[in-house]
């Protein structure tokens, strides 16, 4: 087989997809109840629109987004607002304030949930301005708002549009599932992102060990030339299969031959990456008007019955998700939204889907236990992380400054460019975890930042403040000067005095 | 060797060690040391909270009698340890604990006004180092958290005692990362 378009570095792991990938995806009834955090993924949250009592509909705006990097909130379900309070939620810091919202069973629509007849013939702006009002936001994991990504994709003019298909992580195959189940949809809701970030070309990556999605998108391309303005609008580009091949920047240098400089967005470097599942939300967001209200999620790990892809709306509690997975096997260990590899642990399985939860695993012993309980032994030097780092760092020299707090060092070393892949800690023979104290020591550095920021806002401000007191007492003491300089002036002036 | 030549090797050496002398004596007394970037790089670690409480009004006068060797640099609360040892790095002095006598290190916290209380006598506005209230005479007066540096010297002047001091609002630490899908 001829070499696939890869990345530098790397790894190739064991995939883990097989368990929950053989069944197609399961349809999700409406819950009781839904729990939907204002903070979906993105780590800023939306604004409220409702309170406790409102009766709202399917598709009904109940959070908007004021941040751009927030994405707006619609109910999935009719019903009543029952509680706006912090509860536990799949975000970092595990709580978030949630809007509660109780199914009354009717079933009703939003008056502005309409199919969008006319979205390829929206104007660019308009276009990305309903996709934020929609809260079209990144569904592979990032939970980032699509619109934002796409203005700053139009702002710099990135003429190349990369539908991430790759899913690299291990145990997650939601994208495999909806690519094969809804290949078409992934095709026109590319011509749409594609069309609202200005781009003229859209590459579809997908991993080499999806043949079925391969074939499946392929077939959709062919069914969707006419609606392509040029021949080579749309290509499939087929990856091989090497994590982290679905990190952006990552899969840019993959498809495109490009790296993104560090500092920079990949919009800068000319190109953008939108995940297929967020391009099919596209494609039913044109199709019904629906903004997103439900999204497939892997449900999988050794501690469920029958790993399996569900389609669920958002909120959903997940032990709703794990009883449609046939329920616990076994008392999981732990439960992981996301993969094995970048997932976060959840408090509890009470919390509600979020729109950037591709996974949920509940792993057993057998499936994250060989690290924990681990002992760290000291650094023997060899340079295995760096082999491996796929964004080109030195994880045993970060190490060393993240230990130390260095913040000099910790930036000169490219700190920041760190994507959390954890594959250093992934093959480090002295066990010792990097991903989490690189994950540590960044938080560090934003809070140390945070601070220097709102020091030096202060010195300004501060000094505004004693040029305009000095000004003033300035000008006080010339109109005291002026005042007794007149107050003097007969008695000064011998002439006038005189006479 | 030649003892001529060992003389005139000496001679040119001497020459040449009193050309230089002189040239820096004179650099010396015409080229003012740059104070004025010692006291910038100062100013840059202190916490820019404006509180007085190292006796000076204000970080930028701490910083000038740090440098000017008037004041040591152990009296500021709001830095606490890490300033103090940042401080000790910049001016390769020994680290030590901060002087009690300036106040103690505490968390980050902002001004609140309880405006049940506040009566907008406007005393509090001129005292703030940052202008982070705003009212107006028998106007409600209230803070601008993100402004607010929880110096403590609107503190004073408040005839009714009306202003508390909260816990700073968390910032969001989290910086966006590309991730792995």
């Amino acid at each position: 087989m001829a070499a696939r378009p890869t990345f530098p570095a790397g790894l190739a792991l064991d995939a883990h997809k097989q368990q929950a990938c053989g069944t197609p995806i399961i349809e999700l009834s409406l819950p009781p109840q839904v729990t939907l955090a204002l903070d979906q993924g993105s780590g800023y949250s939306a604004e409220p629109v409702v309170t406790v009592g409102d009766s709202v509909a399917m598709g009904t705006l109940v959070a908007r987004a004021d941040h751009p990097f927030a994405s707006a909130l619609h109910s999935p379900l009719a019903g009543n607002v029952v509680a706006i309070e912090s509860r536990e939620a799949a975000v970092e810091g595990g709580r978030n304030v949630c809007i509660v919202i109780e199914n009354d069973g009717s079933g009703r629509i939003d008056d502005r949930v309409r199919p969008v007849a006319t979205a390829l013939s929206l104007s660019p702006e308009e276009l990305v301005h309903r996709l934020r009002d929609a809260g079209i936001a990144g569904l592979g994991g990032a939970g980032f708002p699509t619109a934002t990504k796409l203005n700053s994709a139009r702002a710099s003019g990135a003429q190349t549009l990369v539908l991430n298909g790759a899913e690299c992580e291990p145990w997650i195959c939601c994208d495999d599932a909806v690519m094969r189940s809804a290949a078409d949809d992934v095709v026109r809701g590319a011509l749409l992102l594609q069309r609202a970030a200005g781009a003229g070309r859209c590459l579809i990556a997908i991993e080499d060990d999806k043949p079925a999605a391969i074939a499946a998108v392929a077939g959709a391309i062919e069914r969707q030339r006419d609606a392509a303005q040029r021949d080579d609008a749309l290509t499939l580009a087929v990856i091989s299969a090497v994590y982290p091949q679905g990190a952006e920047r990552q899969l840019i240098t993959a498809v495109a031959g490009i790296e993104v400089p560090s500092g920079s967005l990949p919009a800068a470097a000319g190109v953008i990456c939108q995940n297929v599942a967020t391009a099919v939300a596209v494609a039913r967001w044109a199709a019904y008007g629906e903004p997103i209200l439900s999204r497939v999620v892997t449900v999988t790990g050794s501690g469920v019955e029958h790993p399996c892809n569900v389609r669920a709306p958002i909120g959903t509690p997940l032990s709703a998700l794990i009883a449609a997975a046939g329920g616990y096997r076994s008392t999981p260990l732990r439960l992981i939204a996301g993969g094995s590899m970048t997932g976060r642990a959840l408090p509890s399985d009470d919390v509600g889907l979020t729109k950037a939860m591709n996974c949920v695993l509940v792993a057993t012993p057998d499936d994250v236990g060989s690290r924990l309980g681990a002992v760290e032994m000291p650094c023997i030097r060899c340079g295995d992380c760096a082999n491996v780092c796929p964004a080109g760092l030195l994880p045993q020299q970060l190490h060393r400054a993240a230990l130390a707090d260095a913040h000099d060092a910790m930036h000169e070393l490219g700190m920041r460019d760190c994507i959390d892949c954890g594959l250093c800690d992934y093959v480090c023979p002295s066990q010792i975890p990097l991903a989490a104290r690189f994950r540590d020591a960044r938080r560090r550095l934003n809070a140390a930042e945070a601070t220097a920021q709102k020091a030096a806002h202060a010195r300004e401000r501060h000094e505004l403040r004693t040029r305009r007191l000095q000004e003033a007492a300035t000008a006080e003491q010339q109109a005291f000067e002026s005042v007794r300089n007149r107050a003097r002036q007969p008695d000064d002036d011998p002439a006038g005095g005189n006479r | 060797m030649n003892p001529v030549a060992i003389g005139i090797a000496l001679l040119v050496a001497v020459a040449l060690a009193m050309a230089l002398g002189v040239a820096l004596g004179w650099a010396a007394s015409r080229i003012e040391p740059d104070a004025d970037s010692l006291v910038e790089r100062i100013d840059a670690l202190l916490p820019q909270t404006q509180c007085g409480q190292c006796l000076y009004p204000g970080c930028r006068p701490y910083a000038a009698a740090i440098a000017s060797g008037e004041a040591d640099i152990d009296r500021c609360p709001p830095g606490g340890d890490s300033t103090l040892r940042a401080l000790a790095a910049l001016l390769d002095r020994a680290p030590r604990p901060l002087d009690p006598a300036f106040g103690a290190p505490k968390p980050a916290q902002v001004a609140w006004i309880v405006e049940e209380r506040c009566i907008g006598c406007a005393l509090c506005l001129p005292a703030c180092p940052v202008d982070a209230i705003v009212g107006a005479s028998r106007q409600m007066h209230t803070v601008i958290a993100a402004q607010c540096t929880g110096c403590e010297l609107c503190l004073p002047p408040c005839p009714v005692d009306c202003i508390e001091l909260r816990a700073a609002p968390a910032t969001s630490l989290r910086h966006h990362q590309p991730r792995a899908a």
